[in-house]
Order: C-alpha cells, then structure tokens, then sequence
C-alpha cells in the first residue's frame, strides 16, 4: 500500500487547516452558505435529509487496518457507531455535525486518511478491481497507476471547478473487468503493444444518471509515460468545453456524444500536442517509485489444497458453499481471495457497527497482512488468506455476520442510501433490497439461480448503479407516491451494456412479487448452465413483459 | 473602491471594467475594453498603455495569441466562481503565448479561489466588492507544497520528491 512521506503528510495536514478555517468563516458568517457548499462538498461534506454525510476517500478500495480501527473510532466519538461503504470504494458518516467535521478530518489525518475530492464538480477517487495484485490473470498491479492518479488529480489547480463530477476506473485484465471502466468519464484498460510496453486504451464518455452511456475509445494505446499529459489534454478540453447551463447536461458524456467520439478524440489530440513534452511526462523512476508500495508481501512458500483445507470442505456443505461462493482463485499457491460480505438480510447494504470494523481489522491483521479492500459492490477483500487458514476466517466471519454466502447471487443487491437517508432521492431504498433479501433467503434457490447482479438505485442519479443491473431497480416520484421501474439486461462487465426498461413502474409491496415473476420466466427458458443475462440476451424482453404485466386469472 | 490584491499587496482598482457589449469611442482613463471591442479596435488600444482587455469564460482566449507580447493586461472574468473555465483560459494565456503581464481575475473572485487561481498563473485579483481584501489575503497560502506542476513551479513534485526528501 501507499505510504505517505513528509510531503504528502503535510499536504493533507494543510487540507485540515483550510477546511477548519472555512467552517469557522461559515459559522462566524463571513462565509456565506451558497459560498461554502462548493468547498464543503469537495471536502465530502453533505447536508442530507437527517443531518450532514461525511463521505472519507478509500483510494481505489485499499484501506489497512489502523485505518479501518480509526474509522471505527470516529463513528463512536461522532457518529452513531456505524459507517456505510458505498459502491465508489469509499466509506459514508451518516450523523456528524458539521462543527466536528474539521476535527474528523484531523483524527482521519494521522492514519493517512481525508475526505478529498469525495464530493463536487471536480475529479473523484479513481477506482480499479479490488482483486488487483493477486490474481493471475491482470497485465500487471493496476493500482501504482490509480495513485499516480490520485496524486496528479489531488487539488489540481485547473480541474476543480469542471461542469460536473469526474470519475475515472482503471482496468488491466483483459477478459474481465470489475472496475467497471465503460460506465465511468474516463476508463483506463491496461494492456501491452506489440513491443511488449504498457500503455493504457483510453475510453471517454461512459456514465450513469440520467443518460447512461457506454464510453467510446478514443486511443487505442497510449504509452504509459504518457498518462498524465493525456488525462490533462482530456480534462482541459471538457473542462473549457463542457455545458455549464443545465446540470443534467454537463457530464462529459454529453460534451462527446454532441461533438462525436472521433471529433472530441482529435480535439484531445490538439490540445495534447502541447502537453505532451511537458514536465508533467512521467518519469521512468516515478513509475518504479510508485510500483516500490505496491510489491508482494511475504507470502509463505504453500502447495494448493492442503489436507486441511480439503477436510473442512468436506466436512461442512455450509464451508464448501462459502469457499465456492465467496472466495477466489489466488495467484500465489496455497492461498485464496476472501471477500467478507456486508449484505446480511435486514442491515442496509455496506452497512457496518464499530463492532464489526474491529473485527474486520482484527481478521485483517491475523489473516491477510493487515490490508483489506472495499469492492464497489459494498463488500470487503481479505486479499491474501492460507488456504490452510480459510476455515477459521469463515468460523469468525460467520459469527460476525460477513459470510453469508450470497456473492454475486441475487440477494448481494447493490444499493444506495435511498430515501432514508438522501435529500435527492425519490424513493427509498433499503427497504426494497431488505423485502427481496427476505423473499429471497433459500441458498439453494439463490445458487440454482447463479450469478444475477440486482442494483437499486433511489433516484435518476443512479448511485446504486441500476442501469447496469441484470435486474435494475429505480425508485420514482408519481404524484407524490413512491413507485419502482424495472429494467431488465443491464452488464456492468467487458460486455457492458444499459438495461431496458420493462413496462410502467410498481408499487413498493409488489416489487418482491415482480421480481419472482421474472425469476420464473428465467427459469423457465433457460439452458443448461446459463446466467440469467445470457437467457435474456437470448430472448429479449417480450417473455418477461408478458408474464409481469400478465392480467390475473 | 474595488480592491486589488497584486504582489501580495492591497490596492485599488484604477480600471473601469467596461461592459461586454461595449462599443463607444475609446475611453481616455484607465480601462479594462472587452474582447470583442479590442479585436475591432486593436492597434487603438494596444497604442494607449492604460488599456487593458478583459475576457468572459464563454470566449475564446486563442484570440488573445497575436497580442500577449504587447498586451500589459489581461482581465478573466469569472461570472460565477464555480465556473472554471478561466483556470484554463490562464495557464494557455501564460504557457502557451508566453504571456507576461498582468494576468488578473474578475468578477466573482473570493478569498478560497485564490490559492489555485495563482497557480494557474493570475497574479492579481479583483476581490469581489462586498468580501474583505486583507482576510482574502490568506488564500493565496493555502499550501505550501503541490503536486503538479503549474504556471509558478513548472516541475511537478515527481521530479522533485527525491531533493525535497
């Protein structure tokens, strides 16, 4: 992981005093509210429908730790003794008073943690997999390009005012991708040309909200060295160039599905022609500097399977379930990929007490060289376990209520803080992923089913990512009532793709109800080990519509 | 008054800021002509040294190029301060004309834009006529390290972290 030295110590130290003298200016009066939301929210601060969020910066997902303790801290001294991890790898405060703020921030400083950039029209966290370094099939550690990234984007002197948010994901698996990268502004696929150098494929004008949109490629391989002049070409032209007079119209999406993707590409490669020779070209020893933080911890010489672990599968269906469901091939023999689940039946999603971040830290410690990674589907990553080890973690992460073994299946819903929580949202939430958790809660069913991505989103803002759902859920305003649309066949993945939407919306009682009826026709025409996307891919949406909007008999 | 920081002093704003759609005979006081206005009347106000041009964030400041050798001043307005465009407009104004002058931003320019303005190569700043100059003066020290490179320091912290160290 990154470790910070003086410099970038004191650059966040700095961070906390700026933002302690500008809450004491909005207090006192001379910093009016209209003035100071632009720099609160850039500091992660919301005011939401109960009381101000908090949102704390997880660069691409790594957190350790000391930081996961510190976290459970702040929630006792000002929270309400929980936290929530949201589906931008990053960790939510629900209860603070803007007073304390500052004082968070400065408790969050001395573990290397701050709340830069987690909010406002400027470039957000960048996101990558959070498998990244230990699996087999990745060009190379994605993440020294994600904090490359993070330091260049870190209170840019030109990019903090944009039209809208920015957020860019990197890739580098070349079959698989759980970054997400066509759905972001920018999305980086690492890969290597022909000569055997890495560079990155470049792709613009992916999003959610509103107008989902795939992104278009606009260079097909940029040298790695390049990265940042590109990023900075890239953000100047949306940054003179993106429309300011209609929020709903400002993401760069929109700047490059008017001018085209070939023309926004050449208008890029204009500006690049005089960025690209700059300083700001990475240096070779920058590159190895960075990938210095990011090299093997000392991983035990270990053969796959010892006789253990094979025991324990054996003996227990619930561990085996677990160790199919919930944990992934390693790189390095003798070890495996835990990802601790925090979709339990009636907890909100990515919702965890003090308690539990204690524990989480604790198994972080003991089990995986004290580093832990938060997934954008709200769950957590022990990277490095023993197989040998594995039977334990399940034992204690059970009891601790992180090993229902759902991943990936129906009832690991991603989903966003809804009308509970949020001052945008149309429609709650939570209580939608609880009721179908609930209806849903018979494994074997659920593995029968196999792998189906269900998103939940409160509002067109798209938090919880419904566009990209296999099943998408968006909770809409009619007349002033909470109503539901569903749309089928949305893929976050290599094959991304928008779902579409299935017919008029429904009530919040009947949402369990129309999602079995979808579930049928699934089961129904699906062949031997196909995934609910597949059948849909195959038979479109007339089956489904047919039998949810069937009339009773 | 306008107050003007520049140098990191306080002063006052000698400049009447003319309006956008201005399109009378050359003023003979101190004045900031608009874009459009200057690219009519160019080698007018280009003979007169109390002239100076000032540009919205909906233009263009490539019109600006054949002139930043003989400009001394430049104006950015800013219409609002979330619109960031004018950032941009100065980095190209100074790193790509070499433009040498004074680079000042107008309009809604408050004491927590002032750190970042600097660094994108402004060096003076009409601060908005309702706000206290003296206590905006503290923004221009927000930090005192950054890492990328900018108009003042031209060497991003990458190039330097080793010799800072």
């Amino acid at each position: 992981m990154y470790k910070y030295d003086g410099i970038d110590t004191q650059i966040i130290q700095e961070r906390v005093t700026q933002f302690r003298k500008q809450t004491q200016r909005y207090f006192d009066g001379t910093l009016a509210a209209d003035d100071y939301l632009p720099l609160r929210l850039q500091n992660g601060l919301y005011v939401q429908r109960h009381a101000p969020m908090l949102r704390v910066a997880i660069p691409y997902g790594m957190i350790n730790s000391q930081q996961v303790r510190k976290l459970a801290d702040v929630s006792r001294k000002y929270d309400k003794g929980y936290a929530h991890f949201t589906t931008r790898q990053n960790v939510q405060f629900n209860w603070p008073e803007i007073g304390d703020v500052p004082d968070i921030l400065a408790d969050l400083s001395e573990v290397e943690m701050h709340a830069v950039q987690t909010s406002g029209n400027c470039i957000r966290n960048t996101t990558t997999d959070q498998f990244a370094g230990v699996i087999n099939n990745e060009i190379v550690d994605p993440r020294p390009y994600c904090e490359i990234i993070r330091q260049w984007s870190t209170f840019h002197p030109e990019f903090a005012y944009l039209p809208r948010k920015f957020k860019i994901a990197v890739n580098a698996c070349p079959d698989e991708d759980r970054a997400a990268i066509l759905v972001h502004d920018i999305g980086l696929e690492i890969l290597k040309n022909d000569a055997g150098e890495l560079g990155f494929k470049v792709f613009v004008g992916g999003g959610l909200g509103r107008t989902p949109i795939i992104g278009s490629e606009i260079r097909s391989f940029l040298p790695e060295q390049d990265l940042l002049t590109y990023l900075e070409a890239i953000l100047r032209v949306y940054n003179r160039h993106g429309r300011r007079d209609n929020k709903y119209k400002a993401r760069i999406k929109i700047l490059v599905k008017a001018n085209t993707p070939e023309k926004f590409a050449s208008m890029v490669e204009d500006e690049w022609q005089h960025l690209k020779n700059s300083d700001t070209k990475l240096t070779a020893e920058e590159i190895a500097r960075v990938k210095g933080f990011f090299l093997e911890p000392a991983y035990d010489e270990l053969t796959n399977n010892p006789a253990s672990y094979i025991q324990a599968k054996e003996g227990s269906t619930a561990f085996s379930n677990w160790i199919k469901r919930n944990t992934h091939a390693h790189k390095k023999d003798g070890y495996r990929i835990v990802t601790l689940t925090l979709k339990k039946t009636g907890i909100p999603p990515g919702d965890v007490t003090d308690k539990q971040l204690e524990i989480i830290a604790d198994l972080a410690d003991q089990y995986s060289f004290g580093e832990l990674r938060v997934t954008h589907d709200q769950n957590l990553v022990l990277s490095d376990v023993r197989q040998d080890q594995l039977f334990e973690v399940w034992e204690k992460a059970r009891s601790a209520g992180f090993a229902t073994p759902n991943l990936g299946m129906l009832s690991d819903i991603i989903c966003c803080p809804g009308g509970d929580f949020c001052a945008l949202a149309n429609a709650k939430s939570i209580p939608i992923a609880d009721a179908i958790q609930s209806k849903f809660d018979d494994l074997d069913y659920l593995y029968d089913l196999g792998e189906i991505d269900l998103n939940i989103s409160g509002c067109m803002n798209a938090c919880g990512h419904h566009h990209v759902g296999n099943i998408g859920i968006l909770g809409v305003d009619k007349r002033g009532q909470e109503f539901y649309q569903v749309s089928l066949g949305g893929d976050s993945g290599k094959q991304a793709s928008v779902g579409k939407i299935l017919g008029p919306s429904f009530a919040q009682e009947s949402m369990p109800e129309v999602i079995e009826k979808i579930l049928d026709v699934f089961v129904a025409n699906r062949t031997d080990e196909e995934l609910f996307i597949d059948t849909f891919k195959r038979i479109g949406m007339a089956p489904f519509k047919e039998r949810v909007y069937a009339k009773a008999d | 008054m306008q107050k003007l920081i520049k140098n990191g002093l306080i002063q006052t704003s000698e400049e009447d800021v003319l309006d956008k759609a201005f399109d009378g005979s050359l003023p003979s006081n101190s004045a900031l002509v608009p874009l459009s206005y200057f690219l009519v009347h160019t080698d007018a106000v280009l003979a007169q040294s109390n002239l100076g041009v000032w540009i919205d964030s909906d233009e263009t400041p490539e019109d600006l190029a054949p002139y930043a050798d003989k400009l001394t001043l430049i104006a950015i307005n800013f219409p609002k301060f979330a619109d960031g465009r004018g950032y941009s407009f100065a980095r190209i104004l100074r790193e790509r004309f070499g433009f040498t002058g004074e680079l000042r931003a107008i309009g809604d320019v408050l004491h927590d834009q002032l750190f970042y303005l600097k660094r994108c190569g402004f060096d003076a700043f009409a601060i908005r006529e309702d706000k206290d100059a003296t206590a905006a003066l503290e923004g221009l020290g927000d930090f005192s390290e950054n890492y990328q490179a900018d108009v003042l320091q031209t060497s991003p912290l990458f190039r330097r972290r080793k010799s800072l160290a």
